[in-house]
Order: structure tokens, then C-alpha cells, then sequence
């Protein structure tokens, strides 16, 4: 600044930020992969992961437009990320996701069919009955960020040499949260990921809205912690930089943050309408570099996919995720007085009368005819 | 366990929240302590003096300065195995904490059908009386007693802190515990450190009495058991209830005490609107309305922004607004009408 009189004594702080990227549009590899993930089995299994996400996701768009199913965030577009997150986790690291990661928390664990309850309006969806120590969906931007950060504390005070891995979405980086769970990740050196799925919206906030800082990763810098920019359709960036991020936390060397750079290419939700703010070309343009077409070619340019592969793994898909929704269909409601049931641990005495009555009234309703005719 | 365990200690309600605090930390080896200033300070009113030095970094941890975050964490470690008890320094600073309390804190074992439970507790010195500067002295416990799912304890005397904090460590379901800073230091009483538990679901009786039922909480407990003995002497007998435990409310003790008394008078600190007092109030007329014989009244704080503290006091409601209120509520109706 040339305003001060003063001169400057001393450059206090420059600083970088590093952008991984590995796989190009064509399908090439620049330079060597990995060695972490050059097994054909690994890339071929990610590929299938990103192809079941997608055709979930699609099906989960119209099970809502039928009714069947409540408000729906999709994840189209960012299959890559939440793919990588879920395969470079170990077991028994700790995740907290947001509400655009269901195949991370299906390579983890969840079902289809919990996941499905969980948006069709059942508690059940969250009483995962594998990765049983993972957090639920959580819809409060930002706040399970400080959650993971918990978590990530209770692995280092009982000292396991695990991982707590956390995401959000660009908009949640505007939070006190957010920037709060940073600077005590820094402070208190937690073995702590934190991936941020900028998909360059909130809503219908853009990035560019949202904060004028060049990246987001940078807010690490401010934080004494690393943060690095990931292409964010880039399937072994990705994975690489959560799978280096994850060795980090588990060595006791602290905390990273990555900014995974990608863009939705669906609405917020099926709540929601991107044509009333989205400009098409700028579609257009993402549909150019998104996550699935970019893995598959790497497939098909190194002999390991083809035609009949697809339509082999297209079937398979479907059928699981047509088992799923059936059995979701089929699934029973919560009782009515199931809504007392998990509040407190023993139900407290001044709520007995109230838990009588939900459970009276649900019997009436199933109970009683329908005379509305 | 032998008497050497069993020591009987005359201290004050902060120092038996510090002797629970202490025992508790021997007794689950997963309890952590973690806010601002609980570390090397021991906590600006001294609640975790000395833990740091016994039990260690890890298990006693000074958070940034994140009422938000702390809770956060707080949430996190609870969902992890851990059972966390976090400092909010003042009561008036948890409002940035009020997200994760309500969100998560109060709704976690719901959410996730008992997979995962919040077994957190956050204290917090609330009420006024001290000469604190501003936000420093407001008494909102009914803003916590209205989310399902959380507890909300307030001891009142150095037993039943001592007591009280215990269970709130033990209890799996998230406790707000709010400590009445005013009576930190007032008294002191004989406390024998047992490690013994009192009910997270009960009223105390602090006097048996058959005219009139007076229910309060917090240091307001001070000036109803003062207005008691004056009333005593005027051969009023009150039964004075110390609530304690504010959500979920243990609604028979007091309605069974008013059906025998006839009256019921409630004494709180905190603003009236919409005041713990009104659901208390509520519980009495719905289930022992026929035995009342005078309308049931509230000694609250006003209605106002809680003033700065040279004009605290006649925030606070005072022994003689309860002696005067209870002689009123035994003027015959007739006469009320006629004053009227």
C-alpha cells in the first residue's frame, strides 16, 4: 500500500495455492497415475459407483415428480467427488456428509433403500445399519462441520489413528461454522478432511456472489492449515488428494482442505427451478466437463470398457436400484407414537399422557373408516 | 467405596459443581471438559479450577473463543463415545451456540432412531444479581425448556448441584445446566462427596407446608425461603417447591402439593411472557383447578430488556413482592371486589 508513510518492513506472508488435476476431458492421464490408483479393478469400480449414482439420482427425481418420494437434492454432476471421498475412506474413519453425497454414504454402507426412506420422510433413513458411526444427512448448512471436528477430537483424545472426513457444499463456506471447525482444526492440529463441493451455486447464489476470494481453499492459509483446489469432475485428482489428505490426518500431521471444483448440473432440489437464474449456455458448457463421460473414456481409451460392459452394468444398476425402491414402497410408516419413542432415553413421566394419545389416535386413524367419500 | 471417598466438605455451590466435576471425571473415564478459559484459569468463576492439573490437555481443553463451535463439537464428541461438558462463560453468550443445541443436540437420537445419542452436558452461569456488565445476567431458560429433547437442570443449593450435575454428566440426553451465579458464593453447606446421583425428573420440597404451594428455581429459591419464614411467623405455612428440573417437568409433585394447599404461587427471575411460570401455571389450573381456592400468581422478572445493573434490583423480584403477593392471594374475593 502506498498510501502509509511508513515503508514495509517485512513481507510477512505470500502465499500459494496448488490445483490437482490428472484426468483431462479426452480421458488422458497426464503423466504417471498414481500408483494408488492405477489397478484397473479400483478405476472400474469407481466408474460403476458414479454410473449407480446417477441413475439413482434420475430415479429419485421421478419418484418425487410421482409422489412418492419428498424433496429431492440431486447430485448430478458430482458423482466424482463424493465416489473418491467414498472409496478412499478407510472403515472406520468417521464421515459427515452433506446432502449431496449418497454415493460416498452407499460405498460406506448405507442402502439405497435408507436413503430413499430418508427423503420419503421415515427416521429410519438415518438407523444406518452399517457405518453405524457415521452422521446422518444434515440439513443445516454448515453445522456438521463442527460435528466432524468432534468427532475428529474424540479419535485423537482416545488415540485412534483414524480420520474424521467432512463436507459442504460453497455456500456453507460463508458460515460461522465452517470457519470456526477451520481455525480449530488448525489450532488444534485434528486429524480432520474437509471437502468443500464448490458446484458453483447456493441455491441460486453464484460463487462469485457467495465470496470474492480467487478460491476457497485459500481460507485454509488463514486457518495455518492446507488447502489445495481439486478439478472436481476429476475422478483420480479427487481421489488423490482425500487419499494424501486422509494419510496426513492418520500420521498426527493435522487437518486439509479441499475444494473440489465441479458445477450442478440439476436444480438445488426438486423444490427448485434453475431456468430462473441459471444462464443455459453456462449448462451447456458443464455438460462438457462432467465427472462420468471424461472416466468412462480413460475406460474405453485403455481397452477396459465397451458397449456391452455398459449395457451389462446399465442392467445392473437398474435392478438394484428397482429392488431398492420396491422395497421402500412396501416399507412400513413409523408408528405414530414412535415420534416419542428416541427423545429422551426413558420417556419422561409428564410426557406419558401426550405419548398415550398419539398412540390412541394413531389406532383411530388407521381404524377409522374413510367417510370423506 | 470407604470413608476416604466419602469426604463431607462445607462449601459453596460453585465448589460443588467443581468437587462433581471432579468426581464425575474419575468416575467416566470418557468425560471430557473442553470451552473458554476452563483450562489453566480454571473457568472465570473457578467451576474447573485444578481439573486441568489432575486430569490432563486432553480431557480438559480451552476452546477458542466459539460459543457456536463449542457446541458444535460438543455434538460431535457426544455422538463419537465421548461424554463432553462444555463451559458457556455466560448465558447470555449461548445464543450463537442455539443452532446446535436445537438442531442437533436436542434431536440426534431421534434422527438417527437411538444409532447415535448426545450425551452432552453445557453449563451455564445465568441470572442476575451480580453487577455484571450487560448480557451478563439474563435468565432465558425457557427459550431451552421449550425444545423437545433437551434437559434443562438449575440447582439451587450446593447439594443439590452437586447431585444435580452428576446425573446431567450420567444421563444420556443432552442438559442444559444452568448455574444461578448470584448464589455461587452466597452460602455454604455440608456436602458429602459420594458420587450420589439426584433425579433428573423431580422437584425438591424444601418446606412442607399446607397454606399455600410457592414454586421457584435458581437463586430465587433464597428470597421465596426467606418470604417463607416471615409468612411462618404470620402463621402462614407455605410448601416451597424448588423446581430443578425445568424440562421435562415433574408435574405430580406440584400438583399434588397444590391439591392440598389450595393455592399456588410461582417465583421466577426471568421475564414473564411466555416464562417457565406460564406452564406451570398451566399445569395447575388443568389438572387441580377444582381445589384451587384463589387465583395462582406469578413473581416474575418484568417484561423489559434486563436493565444494566444499577437499576438490577428492582428487576429482581424481592422477598417482600412474595410476602405481599401470598397475603393477597388470602384476601377473601369479596374484598378483592370491593377494593377493586
Amino acid at each position: 500500500m502506498n498510501t502509509l508513510s511508513c515503508s514495509v518492513d517485512k513481507e510477512m506472508l505470500n502465499f500459494s495455492i496448488a490445483r490437482y488435476s490428472i484426468l483431462n476431458n479426452e480421458g488422458n492421464v497426464k503423466g504417471d497415475l498414481p500408483s494408488s490408483i492405477s489397478d484397473a479393478r479400483h478405476v472400474l469400480k469407481a466408474y460403476e459407483s458414479m454410473v449407480l449414482g446417477r441413475a439413482f439420482d434420475k430415479k429419485a427425481i421421478a419418484l418425487q415428480r410421482t409422489g412418492k418420494l419428498g424433496t429431492y437434492p440431486s447430485i448430478l454432476g458430482q458423482e466424482a467427488i463424493s465416489t473418491a471421498i467414498g472409496l478412499a475412506m478407510g472403515e472406520k474413519d468417521i464421515f459427515a456428509p452433506y446432502y449431496r453425497d449418497l454415493i460416498a454414504q452407499y460405498l460406506r454402507g448405507v442402502s439405497l433403500k435408507e436413503m430413499l426412506l430418508y427423503w420419503g420422510g421415515n427416521e429410519q433413513g438415518s438407523n444406518y445399519k452399517h457405518c453405524t458411526q457415521d452422521f446422518p444427512n444434515c440439513i443445516p448448512i454448515a453445522t456438521q462441520l463442527s460435528h466432524a471436528a468432534g468427532a475428529a477430537i474424540s479419535l485423537k483424545v482416545k488415540g485412534i489413528h483414524q480420520a474424521a472426513l467432512v463436507t459442504c457444499g460453497d455456500g456453507a463456506t460463508s458460515k460461522g461454522d465452517f470457519l470456526e471447525t477451520l481455525n480449530l482444526a488448525g489450532a488444534w492440529q485434528l486429524p480432520l478432511v474437509m471437502v468443500v463441493n464448490n458446484n458453483q451455486w447456493a441455491i441460486s447464489t453464484p460463487r462469485n456472489v457467495q465470496c470474492s476470494a480467487e478460491t476457497i481453499a485459500q481460507k485454509a492459509i488463514g486457518a495455518g492449515i492446507e488447502g489445495v483446489v481439486v478439478d472436481g469432475n476429476d475422478y483420480f485428482a479427487i481421489y488423490y488428494a482425500v487419499t494424501e489428505a486422509l494419510k496426513k490426518a492418520y500420521s498426527g500431521k493435522g487437518a486439509t482442505l479441499i475444494e473440489a471444483v465441479t458445477y450442478r448440473l440439476g436444480d438445488h432440489t426438486t423444490a427448485d427451478d434453475a431456468n430462473r437464474y441459471r444462464n443455459p449456455k453456462e449448462l451447456k458448457e458443464a455438460w462438457l466437463n462432467e465427472p462420468i463421460k471424461r472416466i468412462r473414456q480413460y475406460l474405453i481409451n485403455n481397452s477396459l470398457w465397451d458397449e456391452l460392459k455398459e449395457q451389462a452394468l446399465l442392467k445392473k444398476v437398474t435392478d438394484e436400484i428397482d429392488r431398492a425402491v420396491e422395497s421402500y414402497l412396501i416399507s412400513p410408516k413409523q408408528s405414530s407414537e414412535s415420534m416419542f419413542e428416541f427423545l429422551y432415553e426413558v420417556l419422561p413421566e409428564s410426557l406419558t399422557d401426550q405419548y398415550a394419545e398419539a398412540k390412541y389416535e394413531n389406532y383411530s386413524a388407521t381404524a377409522a373408516p374413510n367417510n370423506s367419500g | 467405596m470407604g470413608s476416604a471417598h466419602e469426604k463431607t466438605l462445607e462449601i459453596t455451590l460453585i465448589e460443588s459443581i467443581n468437587l462433581a466435576l471432579d468426581r464425575a471425571m474419575t468416575l467416566h473415564p470418557e468425560m471430557v471438559i473442553l470451552g473458554e478459559d476452563v483450562g489453566v484459569n480454571g473457568g472465570v468463576f473457578r467451576a474447573t479450577e485444578g481439573l486441568r492439573e489432575k486430569y490432563g490437555l486432553k480431557r480438559v481443553m480451552d476452546t477458542p473463543l466459539a460459543e457456536a463451535l463449542i457446541a458444535g463439537v460438543t455434538v460431535g464428541m457426544a455422538a463419537q463415545g465421548l461424554r463432553p461438558v462444555a463451559e458457556i462463560q455466560f448465558m447470555g453468550f449461548i445464543f450463537a451456540a442455539m443452532e446446535q443445541l436445537a438442531t442437533h443436540a436436542a434431536r440426534l437420537r431421534n434422527r438417527t432412531r437411538g444409532r447415535l445419542s448426545c450425551p452432552l452436558v453445557i453449563r451455564a452461569p445465568y441470572g442476575g444479581g451480580i453487577h455484571a456488565p450487560e448480557h451478563h445476567s439474563e435468565s432465558t431458560e425457557a427459550l431451552f425448556a421449550h425444545i423437545p429433547g433437551l434437559r434443562v437442570v438449575i440447582p439451587s443449593s450446593p447439594i443439590r448441584a452437586y447431585g444435580l450435575m452428576l446425573s446431567a454428566i450420567e444421563s444420556n440426553d443432552p442438559v442444559i445446566f444452568l448455574e444461578p451465579k448470584r448464589i455461587y458464593r452466597l452460602t455454604k453447606s455440608r456436602v458429602v462427596d459420594n458420587g450420589q446421583c439426584l433425579p433428573l425428573d423431580s422437584c425438591f420440597i424444601l418446606r412442607e407446608g399446607t397454606d399455600i404451594t410457592l414454586v421457584s428455581w435458581g437463586a430465587m429459591i433464597t428470597e421465596t425461603l426467606e418470604a417463607a419464614q416471615v409468612l411462618a411467623s404470620k402463621g402462614l405455612e407455605c410448601e416451597v417447591i424448588d423446581l430443578a428440573t425445568i424440562s421435562p417437568i415433574d408435574q405430580r409433585t406440584i400438583i399434588t402439593s397444590v391439591k392440598k394447599t389450595g393455592r399456588c404461587c410461582i417465583v421466577h427471575e426471568a421475564s414473564r411472557n411466555c416464562g417457565v411460570g406460564a406452564e406451570v401455571a398451566a399445569c395447575v389450573s388443568e389438572y387441580a383447578f377444582p381445589f384451587l381456592k384463589a387465583p395462582i400468581s406469578r413473581i416474575c422478572g418484568y417484561d423489559t430488556v434486563m436493565p444494566y445493573f444499577q437499576n438490577e434490583q428492582n428487576f429482581l423480584p424481592s422477598t417482600q413482592k412474595i410476602i405481599d403477593t401470598v397475603l393477597a392471594s388470602f384476601v377473601s374475593q369479596k374484598e378483592v371486589n370491593h377494593a377493586v
